[in-house]
C-alpha cells in the first residue's frame, strides 16, 4: 500500500432510528483521486451514510474526519463548507431557470445590488466548459435540456461552489448507454484532477468500468473495502447478499416441478419491451407454474412485471395471455385474470383512506362494473373469510388499512387479487419489509396456490426465498433477461452468477 | 373519535344560537297563503341552489378535482331556459316549460361532460380545465341573453324557484331527491368505493382495475347537473335570467360549503350530509348578517371573518395548539418551582 492519506475517514459510524439499526459501525475511506463505489442491497445503509455525510442525519456515535481533522457535519451547509458536495439522481435544481442561474443560484456576481449578467452568462459558460467539455447555451432554462446535461450542469455547480468529495447518488439511473459514458468520461477527468467521488450504484458493469475502490455495506453493517480489480463480481455480489459462493454451491435446488406436471400455456411474451425500462424478453409462463423473477434492484424486473400486467405500455413485442394478444391497460389484463401487487405497497398497493374490507373488495368490485355492488353484508362476509385465512390483524373489517403494519396491508393486498381469483399473480416484492412470520405465511400461501394451478410470477431480492419458491427462475440484469433456468440448474451460485454477469463463471 | 357531523352541526347551532339571542323572532313561522314564511323557510329556499351546486362539488372533490365552472353553468342553465320559455308563444304551457327545462338541462350535463373530458380524457388540471368553462361560461351565457336580462312570465316555470309543496318551498323538495339520489348512488352502488379509491390513490386505483377515467367523468358531469338545477331555481324565482351574475361567485360558496362539511380538498372520503350543512351554514350566516343589520359595505368582511373562524375551529392543528397554549399557561408556578430547585 502506497502511503497515502484519506481526504475523507469515517469512522465506526453509528445511527439509530426508532426501532432499526441503520448503520452500525460503519467505515469508510476516501483517497484524493480515486472513484469508490459504495455498493449494498436495498436497506444496506447507503442512503442512510450519504445522508449522515451530507449533514440530513446526526450521527449517535463514531466521527467523520477530513484532511485529518474532526468535523462536526450537523446540516447541509456544514457538509457545502467542508467540501462535501452531492448530486442526486433527481437533479435538484430549478427547472425553468437558465443553467446560468442554475450554476450561480444565490451566489450571483453582484455590483450595487444588480445582477450583472453578462458576466454570470460567461462565467457560466467558461465553467461548464473548463471541467465538463460542455458547450451549450446557458442561457436557455434547464428544462430544455435533457436530464444528462442537467447531470452535468448540477455536478458543475457542485464543484464550483466547494469540492474536495463529490458524491454521485445513483446518477446514471435515467441516462442512455451514450448519457452514461459520457458522464464517466467526466468522472475520470475530475478524478485525474484529484477529486474524490463516491459513486453509489446499482448497475454492476458500471461499478467496474469506472471506480477503483468499493465499499460494501449489508444490512446497515461494514462488509469491507475491496480494490475493484481485486473483487471479481462474483464475490461482489456474494457480499453484497451475504452468501458465501462455496456455501452457495452446496445448496442445491433438491425438488423441480417434473415437466408433465405443466399445464398449458397461460401467457407468453415474444420481443416484449419498452424504451428505457426493459429490453425486448420472452417469457412464457404455464398453468400453475412458479416463476421467480431474480436480478438486482433496477435490473428491469419491476418494469417487466408492470409490462406483463398492462400498467406501462410496451413499444415493441407481442404479449399474449389466455387468447388475448391486445393488453394495453390493468383493466384488460384483470379481465384476462392476472393480478398484480407492486413493489410501492404505498404508492400503487393500499388506498389509506379506505378500510380493510373495502381494500379487499376493489378489485373484484371494479371487475363487476359501478352496479353489480357487493352488498355490504357480502363484503363484511368476505373481508372477515380472509382475515382469518390470511390471519390478518387485528382482525377488524372496518380498520382503516394505513393503521396496518407493513405485513397485513402485504396481507390485505393479496386478498383483493386472491378474491379476483386470478389465473396469474404478479408478486412483486411481496415479502420486503415485513417480519418473518408474516413472509413465511405468503411464502406458503403462494406454494399452495400453484397446486390450485394459479401461476405466479414471483419477483424478489430474496435469492433464498426465489430459490425456495420457484419452479423456473428468469434472471434480469442491467434492464435485460439475461437467463432462465429450471430444475437441476437452479442453484443460489448459478443465479448469482447470472445476476453477476460479466467474463467470470 | 368525533363524528364526522360534530363540527359542522356544532357550527351551525352556534349560528342558530346567536339569532335566538339577538332577536329569538328569527325563529317564528308564520302560515301565509297556506305556506309557511319565516328566516327558517328563507335560508332553506334561499340556500336550496347552494346545497345543490355542493352537493356535486363534494363528488368532484372527493377526486381530487375541483369545478370552478358551477356559477356559469347555473347562468348558462337560466339563460337557456328563459330564452326557451321566452321564445314560446304561450309561456304558461306546460310542454313548453318542460321542454325549456329539458334543454336547459342537457346542455348543463354536457357541460359537465366537457369538464370531465378536459380533466380525465386530455389531463388537464381540474382547476386550469374548469377555469376555462368558469370563464368562457359568462360569455356563452350573455350570448344567449343576447347581453340582455331576459324576462318571462310564466307562473310554471316560476313554480320552479318560488313556489311551495305542501306548505314548503318547491326547491327543497328537489334538493332532497337530488341529494337522496347522490346518497343512494354512492352508497349502494360502487361508484362511492370508486370515487373514494380514486381520490385518495390514483394510481393504486388504476392498478386495481378501476376505470378511473370513466369514473371522473361522471362525477363532472353529475356536479354540472346539480348545477343546471340550481340554475332552473335561481332564474325561476326572479323569472329571468341575468348572465353576468346569475350564480356569481357560487363555486367558491359551494367549495367552502364542502370544506366546512369535512371533506377535504385532498380528495377520498367525502361527506354528502356534512356537505348540505356546511351550504347551510353559509346561507345562514349570509342570513344573518343581512337581519343584525350589519352596514352593506362591510357584509363581506364580517362573512369572511365568521369563515376564517369556522375554518380555524375545524382545523385540528389550531385546535390542538390552542389545547398546548392552555394547558401550558395553566401551571406558571411550575416553572418557578423547577427554577428554585
Amino acid at each position: 500500500m502506497e502511503e497515502r492519506r484519506p481526504i475523507l475517514h469515517m469512522h465506526d459510524i453509528h445511527k439509530q432510528f426508532p426501532g432499526v439499526k441503520a448503520l452500525s459501525g460503519v467505515q469508510l475511506r476516501l483517497f484524493p483521486g480515486e472513484v469508490h463505489a459504495l455498493m449494498g442491497e436495498n436497506g444496506a445503509g447507503k442512503s442512510t451514510l450519504i445522508k449522515v455525510l451530507t449533514g440530513v442525519y446526526s450521527i449517535d456515535r463514531g466521527h467523520v474526519e477530513m484532511e485529518q481533522r474532526r468535523i462536526l457535519i450537523q446540516s447541509p451547509q456544514d457538509a457545502q463548507a467542508a467540501g462535501v458536495s452531492t448530486v442526486y439522481q433527481e437533479v435538484n435544481l430549478c427547472p425553468n431557470l437558465s443553467v446560468a442561474e442554475n450554476i450561480f443560484i444565490g451566489r450571483e456576481p453582484r455590483r450595487m445590488g444588480r445582477i450583472l449578467w453578462k458576466q454570470l452568462n460567461r462565467a457560466a459558460a467558461r465553467l461548464l466548459e473548463d471541467r465538463m467539455h460542455l458547450t451549450i447555451d446557458v442561457t436557455l432554462p434547464l428544462q430544455s435540456y435533457p436530464i444528462a446535461i442537467q447531470q452535468l450542469v448540477a455536478i458543475a455547480r457542485a464543484l464550483n461552489i466547494s469540492a474536495k468529495v463529490l458524491i454521485l447518488d445513483e446518477p446514471t439511473s435515467s441516462l442512455d448507454r451514450g448519457e452514461v459514458s459520457q458522464l464517466f468520461g467526466i468522472m475520470r477527468k475530475l478524478k485525474n484532477e484529484g477529486l474524490a467521488i463516491l459513486f453509489v450504484t446499482h448497475f454492476l458493469d458500471q461499478v467496474y468500468e469506472v471506480s477503483d475502490r468499493i465499499t460494501i455495506l449489508r444490512g446497515g453493517e461494514f462488509v469491507g473495502e475491496y480494490a475493484a480489480d481485486a473483487l471479481p463480481r462474483i464475490e461482489l455480489v456474494s457480499k453484497m447478499i451475504g452468501k458465501e459462493l462455496k456455501e452457495l454451491e452446496s445448496l442445491p435446488r433438491s425438488a423441480a416441478a417434473s415437466e408433465e406436471a405443466r399445464g398449458e400455456l397461460l401467457l407468453e411474451a415474444k420481443g416484449l419491451g419498452r424504451r428505457g425500462a426493459v429490453e425486448p424478453f420472452d417469457l412464457a409462463i404455464r398453468k400453475g407454474e412458479i416463476i421467480g423473477l431474480a436480478g438486482l434492484l433496477g435490473s428491469g424486473r419491476t418494469e417487466a412485471a408492470r409490462l406483463l400486467f398492462g400498467a406501462d405500455r410496451s413499444d415493441r413485442g407481442v404479449l399474449r395471455v389466455g387468447d388475448n394478444d391486445s393488453i394495453h391497460s390493468p383493466r384488460q389484463a384483470i379481465d384476462e385474470g392476472v393480478a398484480f401487487c407492486s413493489e410501492d405497497r404505498k404508492g400503487e398497493g393500499i388506498i389509506d383512506d379506505l378500510t380493510i374490507r373495502e381494500n379487499i373488495v376493489l378489485a373484484l368490485q371494479a371487475s363487476q362494473g359501478w352496479f353489480r355492488t357487493i352488498s355490504r353484508k357480502r363484503q363484511s362476509e368476505i373481508a372477515e373469510q380472509y382475515i382469518q385465512a390470511l390471519n390478518i390483524n387485528p382482525p377488524n373489517p372496518d380498520q382503516l388499512i394505513k393503521n396496518l403494519s407493513g405485513g397485513n396491508q402485504q396481507k390485505v393486498l393479496l386478498a383483493r387479487w386472491l378474491l379476483t381469483d386470478p389465473k396469474l399473480l404478479i408478486l412483486d416484492e411481496p415479502t420486503r419489509g415485513i417480519d418473518i412470520g408474516a413472509k413465511a405465511e405468503i411464502q406458503k400461501l403462494v406454494m399452495s396456490l400453484s397446486q390450485k394451478g394459479v401461476s405466479v410470477l414471483f419477483i424478489s431480492s430474496e435469492l433464498e426465498e426465489v430459490l425456495r419458491v420457484s419452479d423456473r427462475i428468469a434472471v434480469m440484469r442491467d434492464r435485460s433477461k439475461v437467463k432462465e433456468m429450471a430444475g437441476e440448474e437452479m442453484s443460489e451460485g448459478r443465479v448469482m452468477q447470472a445476476i453477476a454477469g460479466g467474463g467470470e463463471g | 373519535m368525533k363524528h364526522h357531523l360534530f363540527w359542522p352541526i356544532g357550527v351551525l347551532t352556534l349560528l342558530l344560537l346567536f339569532n335566538l339571542l339577538y332577536d329569538p323572532s328569527f325563529f317564528s313561522i308564520k302560515v301565509r297563503d297556506g305556506n309557511l314564511y319565516g328566516s327558517l323557510i328563507d335560508i332553506l329556499n334561499f340556500g336550496a341552489p347552494l346545497m345543490l351546486v355542493s352537493i356535486g362539488m363534494t363528488l368532484v372533490i372527493a377526486t381530487k378535482g375541483i369545478d370552478l365552472s358551477v356559477g356559469s353553468i347555473v347562468a348558462i342553465t337560466g339563460a337557456m331556459a328563459c330564452l326557451t320559455i321566452s321564445r314560446g308563444e304561450d309561456q304558461n304551457a306546460l310542454g313548453l316549460v318542460i321542454t325549456a327545462i329539458c334543454v336547459s338541462l342537457a346542455l348543463a350535463v354536457a357541460l359537465g361532460l366537457w369538464n370531465g373530458l378536459l380533466v380525465a380524457g386530455a389531463g388537464i388540471q381540474p382547476i386550469i380545465a374548469t377555469l376555462i368553462l368558469m370563464v368562457a361560461g359568462r360569455g356563452v351565457a350573455q350570448l344567449i341573453t343576447g347581453g340582455q336580462i331576459i324576462t318571462i312570465s310564466s307562473d310554471k316555470y316560476k313554480y320552479i324557484g318560488a313556489g311551495g309543496l305542501f306548505t314548503l318551498p318547491f326547491s327543497i323538495f328537489l334538493v332532497a331527491v337530488v341529494f337522496a339520489a347522490a346518497m343512494l348512488l354512492t352508497r349502494k352502488t360502487a361508484i362511492g368505493l370508486f370515487i373514494e379509491s380514486v381520490g385518495n390513490k390514483p394510481v393504486a386505483s388504476r392498478l386495481s382495475g378501476i376505470r378511473s377515467g370513466a369514473v371522473t367523468i361522471a362525477v363532472y358531469l353529475f356536479c354540472g347537473l346539480c348545477a343546471g338545477i340550481a340554475g332552473l331555481i335561481l332564474s325561476g324565482n326572479v323569472s329571468s335570467a341575468d348572465g353576468n351574475n346569475a350564480g356569481l361567485w357560487y363555486e367558491l360558496d359551494a367549495i367552502l360549503a364542502v370544506v366546512i362539511g369535512g371533506t377535504s380538498l385532498n380528495g377520498g372520503r367525502f361527506y354528502l350530509g356534512g356537505t348540505v350543512i356546511g351550504a347551510l351554514i353559509i346561507q345562514t350566516l349570509t342570513t344573518t348578517i343581512y337581519l343584525t343589520g350589519v352596514p352593506p359595505e362591510i357584509t363581506l368582511v364580517v362573512k369572511a371573518f365568521v369563515v376564517l373562524l369556522v375554518c380555524l375551529v375545524q382545523s385540528e392543528s389550531f385546535r390542538q395548539s390552542l389545547v398546548y397554549r392552555f394547558k401550558t399557561r395553566r401551571y406558571p408556578a411550575e416553572k418557578e418551582v423547577k427554577h428554585h430547585a
